[in-house]
């Protein structure tokens, strides 16, 4: 008797996606929504998708979702959640979105300690706008708009938000991952899980940033890209549970 | 200072401010998130006290006025009747989130207690925000309700169909004070707490898709024809609006030679003026617009009539006087007294304006 041991998840649309090939974000949006769906929380969650790249997630993950404008998803999704407590919500959010336009809304509902979930993908640009320099570029990182590397002293140090984030009272779960190679991604995928039972147990404030590849902007192929984040962007951006104060094992079960 | 929510057809003094707030909860109103600006700090003092009493109620002081309105906007999609305040330059950080509401359709009701401007001004009582309130304010093609309350009771009863219009038409509804209005005490009647049970259903609001289809609220469009085809939707929308809901009040028009149009705290000063000069015998009325957006103009224009001379009086350089000539079209003279920047012209002095105005155009040789 045959045997299904691959399928699509009960909430990924059946579409094809808009993403660049070798680019991070289709793998994240299944991942949500396997999450979604081994949690049995799809009838209870909703979505909000940033501007960026993936402001078409409604598209493609098939739970309720209400696009916010350009950073301020965590205020958004705040005022959903304390409307409708019960339900689970999340903001899927990028660099620039989160670290940059929206550091005060993220600082300020993580610091709350806001019930909310917060997907970060950080692929260091501005991926829909055309590759620009974004907070998370690693120093020396060509950008549109640093064409000869980004310079700390003029252009900024690289932000860890997610560092930053973890200073805050209101925090209980960061974990930094990526969707580089097939154990990274079971590890983001775990982070995730964990990330949204820290929020249906009500602990707080929760953040997955997942590091992903840009190959259209970063001007590599799909796997020199992949590699690229691996070797390079985690020297910046370290692959770790930054923050956890959720009481149950992490990933190496320590 | 919050009078019990079960004094209902007795008359309570209370500052403006918190009528509006009082009554915007009495009205269904059960999330509310605002930033510190004077002069509306009482507004958001109020929703703190009065929130934390109700177990199904939300005060956020948030960290800007921008992640007030966001904030907002995520209330309202989750089927909340919700609201912000502030005075002048913190609505005009909120623009982008009101353009969200009105592009994905979502009911809020956004309080400005207008001040002094531009830039940072003052904190005195201004209409310098007349053409930012009624031209939609933010970005792209699409207009906010503006209602224009005269004080007193008016604010309890407007702030009541501010959420009734935002549900009605899933449209942002802004109302119009200023910080004489907002400080000001004075009796008014209080409505009787909405019955949640009886507010509008909002069968498109985002709460999990338990039993039904998910379903997403949007304003990016990218297909050029589809977003051709929202705004026209929206412009039909603000068409049903302009002729459902204009609202004016007239005084003293019926055989007036001169018309004085002022709204919200300039009619009420304009009030006084007009009792001043038919003491003397000056034939002379007020139009009030209640509805600053859409614009009453064809109860203007129906005064035009029997009126041939109007003063548009404002405190601003001279905003809403553009409405009023785009209401007359020609039929009438228009003529303009204005004081901007938190000035506040007394009775006296606008009745001296109208005098000399009435004598100039030899007004008392038509009767």
């Amino acid at each position: 008797m045959e045997k299904k041991v691959f399928e699509r998840p009960r909430y990924l649309k059946k579409a094809s996606t808009h993403y660049c090939p070798g680019c991070g974000h289709s793998i994240l949006h299944r991942l949500v929504a396997e999450v979604i769906g081994e949690l049995g929380i799809g009838e209870r969650t909703i979505g909000v998708p940033p501007a960026g790249c993936a402001v078409l997630a409604y598209d493609y993950i098939d739970v309720d979702m209400g696009e916010a404008p350009h950073g301020r998803g965590a205020a958004l999704a705040t005022g959903i959640k304390r409307v409708l407590p019960d339900r689970i919500v999340f903001s899927y959010q990028g660099d620039g979105d989160i670290a940059a336009i929206g550091t005060a809304e993220t600082i300020h509902a993580a610091n709350r300690g806001e019930r909310i979930t917060v997907i970060f993908v950080n692929n260091g640009c501005y991926g829909m706008t055309g590759g620009q320099m974004a907070p998370t570029t690693v120093t020396g990182q060509l950008s549109t708009t640093t064409p000869g590397g980004r310079v700390p002293l003029r252009d900024g140090y690289p932000v860890d938000l997610s560092e930053m984030l973890a200073v805050a009272k209101g925090t209980v779960y960061i974990e930094r991952t990526s969707v580089t190679s097939p154990k990274n991604i079971l590890r983001t995928k775990r982070a995730i899980t964990k990330a949204f039972r820290t929020q249906i147990d009500g602990l707080g404030f929760s953040l997955v940033e997942v590091l992903s590849p840009c190959p259209t902007n970063w001007k590599l192929s799909p796997v020199e890209a992949a590699r690229w984040a691996e070797e390079t962007m985690t020297k910046t951006y370290p692959l770790k549970v930054i923050k956890d104060l959720t009481g149950t094992p992490g990933q190496d079960g320590n | 200072m919050s009078p019990s929510r079960s004094i209902v057809n007795e008359k309570v003094l209370m500052r403006g401010s918190h009528v509006i707030a009082e009554s915007a909860i009495r009205a269904g109103c059960r999330f509310y998130a605002g930033y510190p600006i004077t002069p509306q700090n009482e507004f958001t003092e109020y929703m703190a006290s009065a929130m934390a009493g109700l177990e199904d109620g939300t005060f956020i002081q948030a960290e800007s006025e921008i992640a007030a309105i966001n904030m907002v906007i995520g209330a309202s999609m989750a089927g909340a009747r919700a609201m912000t305040s502030s005075s002048s330059p913190g609505i005009s950080l909120k623009q982008e989130g009101i353009s969200f509401l009105a592009a994905q359709e979502l009911p809020a009701v956004i309080v400005n207690t207008m001040r002094g401007g531009p830039g940072m001004g003052n904190i005195a009582p201004s209409q310098g925000d007349y053409f930012q309130a009624t031209r939609g304010g933010g970005h792209g093609d699409y207009r906010t309700i503006v209602l224009a309350p005269g004080g007193g009771q008016e604010l309890a009863d407007l702030t009541g169909r501010a959420f009734d219009y935002a549900d009605r038409y899933r449209t942002p509804v802004v109302i119009l004070a200023d910080g004489m209005m907002g400080q000001m005490m004075e009796p008014v009647v209080l409505h009787k707490a909405a019955d949640p049970a009886e507010l509008p259903p909002k069968p498109w609001k985002l709460s999990g898709a338990a039993g039904r289809p998910s379903r997403y609220i949007r304003s990016l469009l990218l297909d050029i024809a589809q977003e051709e085809e929202r705004n026209w939707k929206l412009a039909r929308k603000y068409d049903n609006i302009t002729r459902e809901i204009p609202r004016a009040e007239s005084y003293l028009t019926e055989d007036a030679h001169l018309v004085v149009v002022a709204c919200g705290t300039a009619a009420r000063i304009a009030k006084g003026a007009i009792k001043r000069v038919r003491e003397i015998g000056l034939k002379v009325g007020l139009f009030r617009p209640i509805t600053l957006w859409p614009y009453p103009k064809r109860a203007l224009c129906e005064l035009s009539r029997s009126v041939r001379e109007y003063l548009v009086f404002e405190m601003n350089t001279g905003q809403m006087v553009e409405d009023v000539k785009l209401s007359l079209e020609g039929r009438g003279n228009v003529h303009f007294y204005g004081r901007p920047g938190g000035s506040v012209a007394t009775p006296d002095e606008v009745a001296k304006v109208v005098n000399s105005l009435y004598h100039r155009q030899r007004l008392e040789e038509e009767s």
